[in-house]
């Protein structure tokens, strides 16, 4: 595949470079210019104090994640009731099943370490935040899955919840026993918003870079003088 | 007539479960969480491969 | 800089520290490989669990005296879903949380009348059952009082018949309730029940609230449950059927329903939802509770990440 060719013409990254232009299209442009610093939405260097393996399970998260969405099309292929039928919809629900387990196993590894690091210091408050909404968020997707595998398990989990949630009042319009509105939910609605919010809390991550080790002092500033904490 | 409710209604066997005191956990979910925990733990301790001489500065 | 440092002091731009290099692609393509691996693999070795639902056919043939029991029930209003209240029906208050009513502040959304929805209009249907019919026009021509009387006495007669084997109930004044749960019965046998429970919201059974309702009211659901370790007193919210893990990330959740007060109240469920959302909105809101957001460094475990440059 040959790459497209490059107008010689003035394009909107020329034009963006721009400040004074007043179009809308101008100002999200410098709007999503600035959501990261100038070469930090995939840098390739990272700062010497990220060297630990408890770095990983932010990205082996999302790449569970890519897994579960995948399986789960693959699922939405043959619709709610076909997995009981098919060996192959039987193994690609294990696949979504497993990938989901990983997916929590390795979000909550990446929760507990980002914990231990402190790591919403330094204005990196809404980064933690978005992951702990994303957390909650996942727990409820999670949740209406159990509850549109049309078995026994969805009987009992729907029958049981129903409680809590009617107690809560949230019962009265998210009721757990329609299959045809936790199907909705589960394939669009808690998916989208799930994705929604992990995307901001990467585009904060790359905004804010990583969180420096606790007591580290600034390397710019006087030589080692330690930064009162 | 319950034990043969029990025996049709029951074509999975249920897993094992572990009980201390008020704590009932089922073997699989143990599984599960001691593994998340050995994970972090070797996270942690584990040494991350890296090349000194990528470094710059 | 006047920005609060959230008990930490200032802490240094990222950007300002030497570089190594990192490649972030190959770090994600990686941990792509590893995890689909690690999923595919698990799938072809462990599978997943898939424990068929309970048809109303399969309680009629398992249970039979728990289907005319619960029909029972629900004309007498002592079932679960009869006495239930908002968003279902007005039987009663449902749950509150002191003077909090959460549960009634919606109303009625869903609305369910557990008589008439989940047994006589089905039994209705019967029309060529010249039994069935009879019965159902003495219910419907009965005051509510009457109707209330014989169905109660129905009720405690099955709970105190051997195995509340129908057939060996007491003689007694019940009415048509018999004949109606009987009814009820045959139309779940026949395996036409469900559909006469689901399909009177849509020609397209998507809506299963109705059937599921009148099974839970039942006890045949919950033995087969609790068989599996899924009852809400022994953790079930975590566990999953067979041997299998579930949603072992509902730990705490599930824990609130073991330990008292919760596991002794009536209004145990708005009290555990009232609690988890406290703790929830706490644990977003960490990096701003003081004590909670300067607690990593007095643990230390940092020092195993950082362990070259502190």
């Amino acid at each position: 595949m040959s790459r497209a060719e490059v107008s010689p013409r003035a394009t909107s990254e020329a034009s963006s470079a721009g400040a004074g232009r007043t179009t809308w299209t101008a100002a999200v442009t410098r709007w999503v210019d600035g959501l990261v610093p100038k070469g930090q939405w995939l840098p390739d260097r990272q700062p010497v104090y990220v060297a630990s393996w408890i770095y990983v399970f932010g990205v082996a998260c999302l790449s569970s994640l890519v897994v579960i969405i995948v399986s789960g099309l693959v699922l939405t292929l043959g619709g709610v009731t076909w997995w009981h039928t098919s060996s192959f919809g039987h193994f690609v629900n294990s696949v979504h099943l497993w990938s989901v387990e990983l997916f929590f196993a390795t979000m909550v590894i990446h929760m507990w370490g980002k914990f231990f690091m402190a790591s919403w210091r330094g204005n990196r408050g809404m980064t933690w935040a978005t992951g702990a909404l994303a957390f909650f968020g996942s727990l409820g997707t999670a949740f209406t899955g159990y509850l549109i595998q049309t078995n026994f398990d969805s009987q009992w989990i729907s029958t049981q919840a129903k409680d809590g949630l009617n107690a809560a009042g949230i019962g009265a319009y998210f009721n757990v026993m329609n299959l045809g509105q936790m199907v909705l939910w589960h394939v669009s609605l808690l998916p989208l918003v799930v994705g929604g919010i992990v995307t901001v809390h990467v585009v904060l991550v790359r905004r804010r870079g990583v969180a420096p080790p606790i007591d580290a002092t600034d390397p710019t500033a006087d030589a080692g003088e330690k930064v009162a904490t | 007539m319950i034990t043969q409710l029990l025996a049709v209604s029951q074509p999975v066997p249920a897993g094992p479960v572990v009980q201390w005191g008020w704590l009932t956990i089922t073997v699989a979910n143990l599984v599960v969480i001691l593994a998340m925990v050995v994970v972090f733990v070797l996270a942690l301790v584990l040494p991350f491969p890296s090349d000194r001489e990528d470094e710059d500065r | 800089m006047s920005r609060g440092t959230g008990g930490w002091g200032p802490t240094p731009d990222a950007h300002a520290f030497p570089t190594r290099r990192y490649d972030l692609v190959k770090e994600f393509v990686i941990a792509l490989a590893v995890v689909s691996v690690l999923s595919v693999v698990a799938a072809l070795v462990f599978s997943s669990p898939d424990e068929p639902a309970i048809s109303l056919q399969q309680w009629a043939r398992q249970a039979p005296s728990d289907v005319v029991a619960t029909a029972a029930g629900e004309l007498a209003g002592t079932t679960t879903s009869a006495g239930y209240g908002p968003p279902y029906n007005t039987a009663s208050e449902g749950q509150s949380l002191g003077p909090v009513d959460l549960q009634s502040l919606p109303g009625v959304t869903q609305p369910v009348d557990p008589a008439k929805d989940l047994v006589l209009d089905p039994v209705r249907t019967l029309t060529s059952d010249a039994a069935s019919s009879a019965a159902v026009r003495v219910w419907d021509a009965a005051s509510a009082d009457r109707q209330q009387a014989w169905a109660s006495a129905y009720v405690d007669a099955l709970a105190a018949a051997p195995d509340g084997d129908p057939a060996k109930v007491a003689s007694g004044d019940y009415g048509p309730v018999p004949a109606i749960a009987a009814a009820e019965l045959r139309l779940a046998e026949s395996g036409s029940l469900e559909g006469l429970l689901t399909s009177r919201t849509s020609f397209f059974g998507v809506d299963s609230t109705k059937a599921l309702l009148l099974l839970a009211d039942g006890t045949h659901l919950e033995d087969a449950a609790r068989a599996q370790n899924l009852g809400g007193d022994q953790w079930g919210i975590m566990n999953e059927t067979g041997n299998y893990p579930g949603q072992p990330w509902l730990w705490l959740y599930s824990l609130w329903y073991q330990v008292p007060p919760f596991s002794t109240s009536d209004n145990a469920d708005i009290a555990v939802w009232a609690l988890m959302i406290v703790l929830s909105i706490g644990f977003v809101c960490i990096p701003w509770i003081p004590g909670l957001r300067t607690l990593p460094k007095h643990l230390g475990v940092h020092r195993l990440v950082w362990r070259t440059r502190r």
